[in-house]
C-alpha cells in the first residue's frame, strides 16, 4: 500500500468535487435547520434541496469536459461522472417538486425527507464516479440507507414499513453477497482499483479462477439486486408499492440508474478481459428479466405495482445494452437510462397527484375516466404510457431503436428477438391504464386530483424531455456517446 | 413542402386540443377539413412538379432534420416523394378530405364531435408520414400512429362494450403484426446496416443471396406485418369487428386507407420481395385464399356494414396476389380504384344508417331506391365498379390482376381470383337489391324518421362516384392515343408512372415480372371476367330482387305461382348455389372465425394469464422466500460455473 498524501486540489478538482461538496453540505444544513422552527407549511427543506441539486449539477458542469483522477485513482471525474452527477441531479429536483406538496398532503413532511433524498442522490453521484470498488460500495451503500428509511417514511402506515423492513433486510442481505465478492475479488487481484484490476487480468489472464469468477459472480449478484434483475428482484414490487409514491418514482428512476453505473464502469473498466464468461449470463439474466418483469406486469391492477414489474422489464431491456457492450452498448444503455428514468418519474409523479391526504389511490379503477376529468392529466400519463411500452414518436421509442439496433450489430440476434416480443407484450399492461383513463366511467367515490404548482411543474417537465427525445434524440445520443467514450 | 403535407393535420390536432371547445363546431369542422384540403392541394402540386421531372429522376426528397446517428448509421426525419408515394399520398389526402367533409355532417349530432376530428386529422397525419416516409422508421411511426388512430376510432363510441372489445381485438391482432414489422426491419438492419429506402434496396442485392433464409425470413416477417394491418389470412379477423366505429371512421381507415397500408409496404419492398421467391409465393397464396374465403362469407352477412368489411378483406387480398404474382403496379392500381368505390360504398351505406336512424340490418331495410335518390345511385354505380363491369375503374384494376396472374402461370391463383370475382358481384348485388329494392321492410319508427342526408354528406358521395366511374382509365394506354381498348400494349398511364420504381418491364400494361399475353388471350380473359360479374349480378338478381307490389297475382294466379317460385330455378339455383355458397360461407365464418381463430387469441391470452398467476405465486409477501430465491439465484450462478 502507498502511504497517504494529502491530495493537493488544484481549481478544476474543486468543481469536479463541487457535486459532492454541495450534496453533503445540503444534507448537514438540511438536518441543523430542524432545530429552527418553522411554519408546518413551510418549503424551507425543499428550497434547500433544489438549490443543493442546482449547485451540484452546475458544479460539474462547469468543467464538464476536463477529466481529473483523484484521491489516488479512487474518484474519477470524466464524461461518465458528469453525464451520471446530472442526470441523478435532475431525478432529484423533479422528485423535489413532486414531493413538494405531496409530503404536506400525506403529513410526512420532516426536514429529514429531503436530508435522506440529497443523502442518497450523494450515494449514487459516488457510485458513478468511483473507480474503486471500495468506493463504489461506499456510495451504494450511502443511497441504500437513505432509501430504505424514505421508503418506511410512511410511518403511520404499516405497508410502507413493512416494505421498508423487507427492502432493508434483502438489501443488507445482497450487500453481504458484494463485499463477499470484492473481498474475494481483492484476494485474486491484490487491488480493488478498477483500473489496476483491468491491468492485472490483461497481464495475467487468469480465466477460470474459482476466486475471480465467485468474487465477480457476487459482484454481479449485488448489482443486479440494486437494478431488479431477475433472480434478485422479489423485493421490487413490495418496496415499491410500499414507499411513498414520490420516493417510489426517485427510486425507480435513481436507483436504477445509479447501479448501471456502476455495473457498466465494473464491466467496462475492469472486466472486458472476461466479457466472454459474464456476457452469456447476463444475456439469460437479461431475457429472464424482461419475460418475468412484463409477463407478471400483465396482471396488476395496483398501478404502482404493474409499474414496479414494468421496472424490472426495463432493467432487462437495459441489461440487453450492457451485454453488447463497448462504445455502442454502453452509449444505448446511458441513452436508454435517461429515457427510462424521466418517463418513468413521470408516471409516479402523476400517480402521486391521486387521492386526498394521506389516502393513496392507485389501482386502475381509480384511474377509470381521468382522462376526461384532466384532460392535462391524462394526455400526460398517456405519453408516459406509451413511451413505456416503446410506441414511437416518444422517447421510450427512441430508446428501445437505439438498444435494439446497437443488440443487433453485436450479434445478440435471440436477444433482441425476446426483448422485441417482451416489448410487444408490455404494450398490453401500459395501454390498460390508458383504456381507463379514456373508456372507463369513474366508479362510485372519483379519485379526488391533488394538484399543486410544483407538481404541475414536474409534470411537464417530464412530459416535455419524453416527447422531445421521442422527436429530436439526436443531442441525448451525442451527450451519451461522448461521455461514454472517456471510460473506455 | 413535402414535409407540411403531414404537418398541416398535426397542426390541426394542436390548435384543436389548445384551442378546445371554444372553436365550437363549425370552427372544429372547418379547422379539420381545411388542413386536410390544404394537404392534398399540397400534395397535388408536389405530384404536379414531380410529373414535369424527366421519368428517371422523379424523386422529390424534404429532408427535416437527423433524428439519430451513430457512427455510418444514421436514421433522417425524412420524407420521400416518388410515383409510388404520390398515389398514396393523392388517394389518402383526396379520399381522406372528402370522407372529412362527409364526417362533418354524418356525426353532426353527435356529442363528442370535436374529439371526432381530433383522432381523424391525427389519422391523417400518421397516415400521410406512413406513406411520405423516407425510411423504415418513419414508416414505423406512421404504422403505429394510424393502429393506434384506428383503436382509438374503432372505440370512439365506449359506451357500447362491443365497441370496446372490437378495439381491444384490433389491437392485439396488430401487435402481432407489428412484431413482425420489428422483426423484419431489424433483420433488414442487422444485413444491410441502414433502415434508409434507398441504401436497404441499393445494399440488398450485394448483401442478401436471392432465396436464402435471411431475405426470406426478413420478407415474411415483414409480410406478417402487412397481413395484419391489411387483414389477410390468418390476421384478418379484427376488420369486422371494427365496423363499430362510426361509419365515416370505416370507410377512411378501414376502407381506404390505413388497411392498404401493408400493400403498400410489400409494393415499396418489391425489390426484397422479388429476391425471396418462396415468400412472394406466400404473398400470392395468402392474397388468393384472403379473396376467396372473405368473399363466400361476405355472401352471408345481413348488416350492411360486414357485408362490405369481407368485400374490404376480400379485395385487399386481391392486391395482395397481384404483388404476389410480381404485378405491383396492378396491385396499386387496384388499392387506388378500391379507395374510390369503397369508400363510396361505406359512406353510402353512411347515409342509409343515418336515414334509417342507426339501423344497419338489411333485412330490415327495402324499397329504398326512390325515398333516398342520391344514395341509391351512387351506391349503383359504387356495387358496378366493384363487381369489375367495364368501363367502371374496378373492371380495369381487376381484369389486370387477374390477367397478370393468368400471365405468370399462377393458374389456381387465377381461378381463385375469378371465383372470387363471381362472388363479389354476387354479395354486392345483393346488398343492392336488399336494401334498395324490393318492397320495404323498414319498421315503423324508422320509416317515421327516413330523409335524404345533407348535401354536406351527398356532395362527396357524388365525387367518389365520379371516380369510381372515371378512376380506371388511368389504366388505359391513352397517352398512345387510345389505339386499342386494352392494358395490352404501350403501357397504361399509370404503369408507366410507375415504371420508375417497379422498373420498366417491358410493354406489358401489368408488370415487369409479367410475361405478355397475345392479344387474344388478353380479351378473352377480359371476356371471361366481364362474364363471370355478370353471371354474379345476375344470381344476385334472381335471389333478390323481388318487386314490390304484387299485381300479376290477381290476374293470372297461376302464371303468379311459377313467376314467384320463378320457374323454380331459383330454388334450382339456391340450391345447387346459393344455399352451398352462403352455407359455406356461414361455416367458415362460424367455425373457422369463431372457434379456430378466436380460439387461438383466446387460447394465447389464456397461456399468458396462466403463466403471470403462476409467477405470482411466487411472490409470497415473505422476506424469507424471497432471500430463499436470492440465495439459490447466487448458488445456480456459482454452481454453473464451478460445475461446468
Amino acid at each position: 500500500m502507498m502511504p497517504f498524501t494529502m491530495p493537493s486540489l488544484i481549481a478544476v478538482d474543486w468543481w469536479a468535487l463541487g457535486a459532492v461538496i454541495a450534496l453533503s453540505v445540503g444534507a448537514m444544513l438540511l438536518l441543523v435547520l430542524e432545530f429552527v422552527p418553522a411554519p408546518p407549511a413551510s418549503n424551507r427543506g425543499a428550497f434547500v434541496t433544489l438549490l443543493a441539486l442546482l449547485a451540484a449539477a452546475g458544479s460539474v458542469l462547469e468543467v464538464r469536459d476536463a477529466r481529473r483522477s483523484l484521491f489516488d485513482g479512487m474518484f474519477l471525474h470524466d464524461g461518465f461522472t458528469v453525464f451520471f452527477t446530472v442526470l441523478f441531479c435532475v431525478i432529484g429536483a423533479v422528485a423535489v417538486l413532486q414531493s413538494w406538496d405531496y409530503v404536506k398532503r400525506t403529513r410526512i413532511n420532516h426536514g429529514e425527507y429531503y436530508a435522506l433524498l440529497l443523502s442518497s442522490t450523494l450515494g449514487m453521484v459516488l457510485m458513478a464516479a468511483s473507480n474503486d470498488l471500495i468506493t463504489i460500495f461506499l456510495g451504494l451503500e450511502l443511497m441504500s440507507l437513505a432509501l430504505y428509511v424514505l421508503v418506511g417514511f410512511r410511518r403511520t402506515r404499516l405497508d410502507s414499513s413493512e416494505a421498508a423492513m423487507k427492502y432493508f433486510l434483502l438489501g443488507a442481505f445482497a450487500s453481504g453477497f458484494l463485499l463477499y465478492g470484492i473481498a474475494l475479488l481483492y484476494g485474486a487481484t491484490g487491488t480493488t482499483n478498477l483500473a489496476k484490476v483491468a491491468m492485472f487480468l490483461a497481464d495475467s489472464p487468469m480465466i477460470g479462477n474459482p476466486m475471480l469468477i465467485v468474487g465477480g459472480l457476487l459482484l454481479l449478484v449485488g448489482f443486479g439486486f440494486k437494478v431488479a434483475a431477475v433472480p434478485f428482484h422479489m423485493w421490487t414490487p413490495d418496496a415499491y408499492e410500499g414507499a411513498p409514491t414520490t420516493v417510489t418514482g426517485y427510486m425507480s428512476a435513481g436507483a436504477k440508474a445509479a447501479g448501471f453505473a456502476a455495473l457498466l464502469r465494473v464491466l467496462l473498466v475492469a472486466f472486458p478481459p472476461l466479457m466472454s464468461e459474464w456476457r452469456p449470463i447476463l444475456s439469460w439474466i437479461a431475457a429472464l428479466t424482461m419475460t418475468v418483469g412484463n409477463v407478471t406486469a400483465l396482471l396488476q391492477t395496483n398501478v404502482k405495482r404493474m409499474l414496479a414489474y414494468s421496472s424490472i422489464a426495463h432493467a432487462g431491456y437495459l441489461l440487453v445494452a450492457v451485454v453488447a457492450g463497448g462504445l455502442d452498448g454502453g452509449s444505448a444503455a446511458l441513452f436508454y437510462l435517461a429515457v427510462y428514468s424521466f418517463m418513468n418519474l413521470g408516471a409516479f409523479g402523476v400517480l402521486a397527484l391521486l387521492g386526498r391526504g394521506a389516502e393513496e389511490r392507485v389501482t386502475i379503477k381509480d384511474l377509470a375516466g381521468l382522462g376526461f376529468r384532466s384532460p392535462m392529466l391524462g394526455l400526460a400519463m398517456t405519453v408516459f404510457m406509451l413511451s413505456l411500452g416503446g410506441v414511437p414518436p416518444t422517447s421510450g421509442f427512441m430508446g428501445k431503436v437505439y438498444l435494439f439496433s446497437v443488440a443487433v450489430k453485436a450479434g445478440l440476434i435471440p436477444l433482441v428477438i425476446v426483448g422485441v416480443l417482451n416489448s410487444v407484450v408490455s404494450v398490453f399492461y401500459y395501454l390498460r391504464v390508458t383504456v381507463a383513463m379514456y373508456m372507463q366511467e369513474p366508479g362510485a367515490e372519483p379519485v379526488e386530483i391533488a394538484w399543486a404548482p410544483s407538481a404541475a411543474i414536474a409534470v411537464v417537465i417530464t412530459l416535455a424531455l419524453t416527447l422531445w427525445w421521442g422527436v429530436q434524440a439526436q443531442d441525448l445520443l451525442t451527450t451519451a456517446q461522448r461521455s461514454i467514450l472517456g471510460l473506455l | 413542402m413535402l414535409a407540411l403535407i403531414p404537418a398541416l393535420p398535426l397542426a390541426a390536432v394542436a390548435v384543436n386540443l389548445i384551442l378546445g371547445d371554444r372553436l365550437g363546431r363549425r370552427g372544429t369542422a372547418f379547422l379539420a377539413c381545411g388542413a386536410v384540403f390544404a394537404s392534398f392541394v399540397l400534395a397535388a402540386l408536389s405530384v404536379i412538379h414531380l410529373a414535369s421531372l424527366p421519368p428517371g429522376a422523379r424523386t422529390m426528397v424534404a429532408d427535416v432534420y437527423t433524428w439519430m446517428r451513430v457512427g455510418d448509421f444514421k436514421v433522417d426525419v425524412a420524407f420521400l416523394l416518388d410515383p409510388l408515394s404520390s398515389v398514396m399520398v393523392l388517394v389518402v389526402t383526396g379520399v381522406g378530405f372528402l370522407i372529412h367533409l362527409y364526417s362533418v355532417g354524418y356525426m353532426a349530432h353527435d356529442a363528442s364531435f370535436r374529439r371526432f376530428f381530433l383522432y381523424l386529422n391525427l389519422f391523417m397525419f400518421a397516415m400521410l408520414t406512413l406513406v411520405l416516409a423516407k425510411n423504415f422508421l418513419v414508416m414505423f411511426v406512421g404504422w403505429e400512429g394510424v393502429g393506434l388512430c384506428s383503436y382509438l376510432l374503432i372505440g370512439f363510441w365506449m359506451d357500447r362494450p362491443s365497441a370496446a372489445r372490437a378495439g381491444m381485438k384490433a389491437f392485439v391482432v396488430n401487435r402481432i403484426g407489428d412484431f413482425g414489422f420489428l422483426l423484419g426491419m431489424l433483420t433488414l438492419f442487422a444485413w444491410t446496416g441502414s433502415l434508409d429506402y434507398e441504401r436497404v434496396f441499393a445494399a440488398a442485392p450485394i448483401v442478401f443471396h436471392p432465396g436464402t433464409l435471411a431475405i426470406t425470413f426478413a420478407t415474411l416477417a415483414l409480410l406478417l406485418g402487412a397481413t395484419g394491418k391489411s387483414a389477410q389470412i390468418p390476421l384478418y379477423t379484427w376488420l369486422p369487428d371494427a365496423m363499430e366505429g362510426p361509419t365515416p371512421v370505416s370507410a377512411l381507415i378501414h376502407a381506404a386507407t390505413m388497411v392498404t397500408a401493408g400493400v403498400y409496404m410489400v409494393a415499396r419492398c418489391h425489390i426484397l420481395f422479388t429476391m425471396a421467391p418462396f415468400s412472394l409465393e406466400t404473398v400470392a397464396v395468402i392474397g388468393a385464399a384472403t379473396a376467396l374465403f372473405a368473399a363466400t362469407i361476405g355472401v352471408a352477412q345481413n348488416d350492411i356494414k360486414r357485408v362490405l368489411a369481407y368485400s374490404t378483406v376480400s379485395q385487399l387480398g386481391y392486391m395482395f396476389f397481384a404483388c404476389g404474382v410480381g404485378a405491383f403496379g396492378a396491385g396499386i392500381f387496384h388499392l387506388m380504384t378500391h379507395a374510390f368505390f369503397k369508400a363510396l360504398l361505406f359512406l353510402g351505406a353512411g347515409s342509409v344508417i343515418h336515414a334509417l336512424s342507426g339501423e344497419q340490418d338489411m333485412r330490415k331495410m327495402g324499397g329504398l331506391a326512390s325515398r333516398l335518390p342520391w344514395t341509391h345511385g351512387v351506391m349503383l354505380v359504387a356495387c358496378v365498379a366493384i363487381a369489375g363491369i367495364p368501363p367502371f375503374a374496378g373492371f380495369f384494376s381487376k381484369d389486370e390482376i387477374l390477367s397478370a396472374a393468368f400471365a405468370s402461370g399462377h393458374y389456381g391463383v387465377w381461378v381463385a381470383g375469378l371465383l372470387g370475382a363471381v362472388l363479389t358481384a354476387f354479395y354486392m348485388f345483393r346488398l343492392y337489391f336488399l336494401t334498395f329494392r324490393g318492397s320495404s321492410r323498414l319498421t315503423h319508427e324508422a320509416e317515421h324518421h327516413l330523409h335524404e342526408s345533407p348535401a354536406v354528406m351527398v356532395a362527396p358521395l357524388v365525387v367518389l362516384a365520379a371516380l369510381s366511374v372515371v378512376g380506371g382509365f388511368v389504366g388505359l394506354p391513352f397517352q398512345e392515343g387510345g389505339r386499342r381498348l386494352t392494358t395490352l400494349e404501350g403501357g397504361a398511364a399509370l404503369e408507366r408512372w410507375l415504371a420508375p420504381v417497379f422498373g420498366e418491364g417491358g410493354a406489358a400494361g401489368a408488370s415487369h415480372a409479367v410475361p405478355h399475353l397475345s392479344f387474344t388471350t388478353e380479351w378473352a380473359l377480359i371476356a371471361v371476367s366481364v362474364a363471370a360479374a355478370a353471371f354474379g349480378i345476375a344470381m344476385a338478381s334472381r335471389a333478390y330482387a323481388k318487386a314490390a307490389g304484387e299485381p300479376i297475382a290477381e290476374k293470372a294466379p297461376r302464371l303468379y305461382g311459377l313467376l314467384e317460385h320463378k320457374y323454380w330455378i331459383d330454388e334450382l339455383y339456391d340450391t345447387i348455389a346459393v344455399r352451398p355458397i352462403r352455407a359455406l360461407g356461414d361455416v367458415l365464418w362460424r367455425f373457422w372465425d369463431e372457434k379456430i381463430v378466436d380460439g387461438t387469441v383466446n387460447g394465447v391470452a389464456y397461456v399468458v394469464e396462466w403463466a403471470s398467476a403462476v409467477l405470482r405465486v411466487f411472490q409470497t409477501g415473505f422476506v424469507g422466500t424471497y432471500a430463499l430465491f436470492l440465495t439459490l439465484g447466487v448458488a445456480a450462478l456459482i454452481a454453473h460455473y464451478l460445475v461446468r
